[in-house]
C-alpha cells in the first residue's frame, strides 16, 4: 500500500504545481494586454486624476509580481477581485474606492453551479449509455449493429456542438414542440423544471462524449478477448454475454474509467459552445460574454476555474487507473 | 405516458422478436435460429421497428397534406442524403476499382465504403475551395437588392430562382457564401495545421534527437501548456489579440490562425517526440551518426520518412480539431472576421431562422447548410482517418 500511497501523493503535489504554474501563465497571457486597463475604460479624454483613481481602484500601480501574489492569494481564498464592467460604471459615479463593485466571485457562483448541474446530468445520461453501447457492440462485433453504431458514434464525435445542438433543437423544439429551447434558469426554480430545461443541452454534451467513452470502452473489452482466460471462460461453455460481463469487463475497467474521467473532463470545456447556444446561464457563457467586452478579471478567473476543473479530472483519472492496477494495488 | 407508451413498445417488440424466433426454428429449423438468443431476436425486430418508422416518415414527407408535410421536410433531406452518399461512395469506390493502376486499385479493393466516401467528400471540398471564385455566382460580401429571400428558388414559396438557396438578413447570396466558406474555413484551417505540423514537428524531432536538456525544457513547457483547456485557452489569448488587432480585423484573423497554431503543436510535439524517439534508437540512425551526418540530414532523411504513416493519421485528425476549433470561434464571434464569409460565422448569423422550421422548412435550413457543411468534412475525414488507423494498426478481431 505505501507505493500506491507515494505515487498518489507524487501525482497529487505535481497537480498542484502544475496548476501553480498555469496561473502564472494565464496571468501572464493577460498582462500582456496593451495600453493601460484604466486609460482604456475611460477613453482618451480622462483626465490624468481620473486614470490615477482607477488604477488606485483596480491596484494596477503595484508591480506586476505584487499583483499575481494579490490575485492568486485572493483566489485561493475564492475571491476574485471585481468585475471591470461594473468598475467601469462607480469610478464614473464618483463613489469610493472599492464599494459599489460586484464581485468576480459573485458573479460565477450562481452560474457555477448551473454548470456543474449540466454537466452532472449529461455525465448521468452519458456514462450507463455509453458503457452499455460499448458493451453490446464488443459482444456483437463487426456485425451490422456494430457497424452502425460505429458509424453513427464517429459522425457524432467528428460534427461541430452547434450541429448537433440545432439538429435536437430543430427535432425536439421547433418541429415537435416536447421541450424548451432556451434555457433560462434562475433561482427559485422546481427541480423537475430545471431538468427539463437543462434536458435539451445536456443531451446535446452526452452525444459528443457518449460516442469516444462507448468506442474506448469497446477496444477496451476487444483487446481482452483474445487473452487465455477468456478462451477458457469460452471453452466452458458460458454464454458470450456472460463472457463479457463477468470475466472481460471488470480487467478492462482501468481504460474504461480513465476514458469516463477524460471526457468528463472534456464536458467541462465542451460546455462552452452548448451554453452559448442553449443561452443556458452557466460559467462557458459568462466567460464568452467577458472575452468579447475584456472583461479582464472575469475572463481570469473563469479561465483559472476552467484549468482547475480540468487538471483535477485528469489527475483523478490518472490516480484511479493507478488504483485499479492490481499490479501496484498488491505489490509482492 | 410516454414512459407507457416506451414500455408496451417495447413488450410488443420484445414479444415479436420471441414470435420470430419461435417462428423460425418451426418452419426452418436452422441452427442459427436455435442459437439465436432473445436479446438478438429483438435487436432484429427493433431495426425492423425503426426502418418502418423511416419509411413511413418519408412516405408522410412527399404525399401527406400540406398541412403536416412540411414537418418531415428535413427527415426527407436527411434519408435520402443518406442513401445518396451511401450511393456516392458505393459509385466512387467500385470507379476505383476499375480505373487506375493496379496499385491504386488493390488500395480501393480493400476499402470500406465510408472510406471511399470519406476520400469522395475531400476531393469535393479540395475542388470548391480552390475553385471558389469561379463556382460562386456572387461576391462573398457582395450586397444584393433583396434581402431574406427564401431557399429552394420557388416563387410561390417566397424565392427567387436567381439564388437557389436564398439570401441573408442583409442580402448576401447564401450559396456564393457557403463556397467562398469553403476557401476561407478550410483553406485557414488548412494553413493553421500545416504551421502547427511545422513547428510542433520540427521542435519534436529535435526533441527526440537531441534530447538533454532542450527535451526537458520543452517537455515540461508543453505539459503546461496542454494543462489548459484548448479552447478556453485560445479564447483567453484571442481575447487579447482582439485588443492588439483595434479595429484592423484581418489582423484578428491572423493572430487566430498564429494562435490555434501554437495551441495545437503542442499536441504534435507530443507525436512526433514519441514517434522519434522510437526511431533515434534504431540502428541505422547509429550509422547515419557514425558516417557524421548533420542534424537536418538525421531529421528530414532519416527520421521523417520513417514516421511519415502515424504523423499522416494525426494530420487529418489535427486538421479535423482545428477546423472545429475555428468553426466554434467563429461561431462564438471571435474567429474569422467579416467581411470574409465563413460557415461558423454564417451558423451564428442565421441561427434564427431555425424557428420557423414547422411551417417554412426552406427557410430554416440555411443554418443547418453551413453547420452540416462543417459536420460532412469532418465526418470524411475521420471516416478515411479511422480506416487508415485500423489498416495500419492490423487489429482484425
Amino acid at each position: 500500500m505505501g507505493t500506491v500511497a507515494k505515487i498518489i501523493a507524487q501525482r497529487l503535489g505535481l497537480g498542484i504545481l502544475t496548476l501553480f504554474i498555469v496561473s502564472i501563465v494565464i496571468f501572464t497571457a493577460v498582462n500582456m494586454l496593451p495600453g493601460d486597463f484604466a486609460e482604456s475604460i475611460l477613453g482618451q479624454g480622462a483626465t490624468p486624476e481620473a486614470v490615477a483613481a482607477i488604477r488606485r481602484d483596480l491596484g494596477l500601480d503595484q508591480s506586476p509580481v505584487s499583483r499575481y501574489f494579490d490575485w492568486l492569494g485572493g483566489a485561493v481564498r475564492g475571491d476574485f477581485g471585481s468585475s471591470f464592467a461594473q468598475a467601469n460604471f462607480a469610478s464614473f459615479t464618483g463613489s469610493d474606492s472599492g464599494s459599489g463593485l460586484t464581485s468576480v466571485a459573485q458573479q460565477i457562483a450562481p452560474r457555477f453551479a448551473n454548470t456543474m448541474f449540466l454537466a452532472s446530468v449529461a455525465a448521468i445520461i452519458a456514462v450507463p449509455l455509453s458503457l452499455t453501447l460499448g458493451v453490446l457492440a464488443a459482444l456483437f462485433r463487426n456485425s451490422v449493429f456494430d457497424r452502425v453504431v460505429n458509424i453513427a458514434t464517429l459522425s457524432s464525435i467528428s460534427s461541430p456542438e452547434f450541429f448537433l445542438a440545432y439538429v435536437l433543437i430543430l427535432v425536439f423544439a421547433v418541429l415537435n414542440p416536447w421541450l424548451p429551447s432556451l434555457s433560462n434558469i434562475y433561482e427559485g426554480m422546481s427541480f423537475p423544471e430545471r431538468l427539463e430545461k437543462t434536458l435539451l443541452p445536456a443531451l446535446t454534451l452526452t452525444l459528443v462524449v457518449t460516442a469516444h467513452m462507448m468506442r474506448m470502452t469497446r477496444a477496451a473489452i476487444i483487446n481482452l478477448l483474445a487473452s487465455p482466460y477468456i478462451e477458457m471462460a469460452r471453452l466452458k461453455g458460458l454464454s458470450p454475454m456472460r463472457v463479457i460481463l463477468r470475466h472481460a469487463l471488470p480487467n478492462a475497467l482501468a481504460p474504461i474509467v480513465n476514458v469516463v474521467a477524460l471526457n468528463l473532463a472534456y464536458l467541462i470545456t465542451g460546455v462552452v459552445v452548448v451554453e452559448v447556444v442553449f443561452v443556458y446561464p452557466g460559467i462557458g457563457q459568462l466567460f464568452v460574454d467577458s472575452v468579447k467586452i475584456r472583461d479582464i478579471p472575469v475572463v481570469q478567473a473563469c479561465c483559472l476555474i476552467f484549468a482547475a476543473a480540468y487538471i483535477l479530472l485528469n489527475l483523478t483519472a490518472d490516480i484511479l487507473s493507478i488504483l485499479s492496477n492490481p499490479r501496484l494495488r498488491h505489490p509482492r | 405516458m410516454i414512459l407507457a407508451y416506451l414500455l408496451i413498445g417495447f413488450l410488443g417488440l420484445l414479444f415479436l422478436g420471441w414470435a420470430l424466433r419461435a417462428a423460425g426454428r418451426g418452419l426452418i429449423g436452422s441452427p442459427y435460429f436455435r442459437d439465436m438468443g432473445l436479446s438478438v431476436a429483438f435487436g432484429y425486430m427493433l431495426a425492423v421497428a425503426l426502418v418502418a418508422l423511416l419509411a413511413w416518415g418519408y412516405w408522410l414527407s412527399r404525399f401527406a397534406p400540406p398541412e403536416i408535410a412540411p414537418r418531415y421536410f428535413f427527415l426527407r433531406i436527411a434519408i435520402e442524403g443518406l442513401v445518396l452518399f451511401a450511393l456516392a461512395g458505393w459509385l466512387f469506390r467500385a470507379l476505383g476499382r476499375t480505373l487506375g493502376t493496379a496499385g491504386s486499385r488493390k488500395v480501393f479493393r480493400a476499402m470500406p465504403v465510408t472510406a471511399a466516401f470519406g476520400i469522395l467528400v475531400i476531393l469535393l471540398y479540395a475542388i470548391v475551395a480552390i475553385f471558389a471564385p469561379l463556382l460562386a455566382p456572387y461576391g462573398q460580401d457582395q450586397v444584393l437588392a433583396t434581402a431574406n429571400v427564401v431557399p429552394g428558388g420557388d416563387p410561390a414559396l417566397g424565392g427567387n430562382p436567381d439564388f437557389p438557396l436564398g439570401t441573408d438578413q442583409i442580402g448576401r447570396d447564401i450559396l456564393s457564401r457557403l463556397i467562398f466558406g469553403a476557401q476561407n474555413t478550410v483553406g485557414f484551417a488548412f494553413v493553421t495545421t500545416c504551421l502547427a505540423f511545422l513547428l510542433g514537428g520540427t521542435l519534436g524531432f529535435l526533441a527526440a534527437v537531441l534530447g538533454g536538456w532542450l527535451d526537458q525544457l520543452l517537455s515540461r513547457f508543453v505539459d503546461v501548456l496542454m494543462a489548459i483547456p484548448s479552447l478556453i485557452f485560445a479564447l483567453l489569448l484571442m481575447a487579447i489579440a482582439s485588443a492588439w488587432a483595434g479595429s484592423e480585423r484581418w489582423l484578428l484573423t491572423l493572430y487566430m490562425v498564429v494562435i490555434i497554431a501554437v495551441i495545437d503543436s503542442t499536441r504534435v510535439y507530443r507525436l512526433s517526440r514519441a514517434v522519434g524517439q522510437n526511431i533515434v534508437v534504431m540502428d541505422y540512425i547509429e550509422a547515419a551518426k557514425l558516417r557524421g551526418e548533420g542534424l537536418g540530414y538525421l531529421i528530414f532523411k532519416e527520421i521523417l520518412p520513417n514516421a511519415y504513416a502515424p504523423l499522416l493519421a494525426e494530420f487529418g485528425l489535427r486538421f479535423c480539431f482545428v477546423f472545429l476549433t475555428i468553426a466554434a470561434l467563429s461561431f462564438l464571434g471571435v474567429g474569422i472576421q467579416p467581411p470574409l464569409a465563413d460557415w461558423g460565422t454564417m451558423v451564428r448569423d442565421l441561427a434564427a431562422f431555425i424557428n420557423y422550421a414547422a411551417f417554412a422548412p426552406q427557410a430554416a435550413s440555411p443554418p443547418l447548410l453551413a453547420a452540416g457543411a462543417i459536420a460532412l468534412l469532418t465526418v470524411a475525414v475521420n471516416f478515411v482517418v479511422d480506416w487508415m488507423l485500423y489498416s495500419s494498426s492490423g487489429l482484425k478481431e
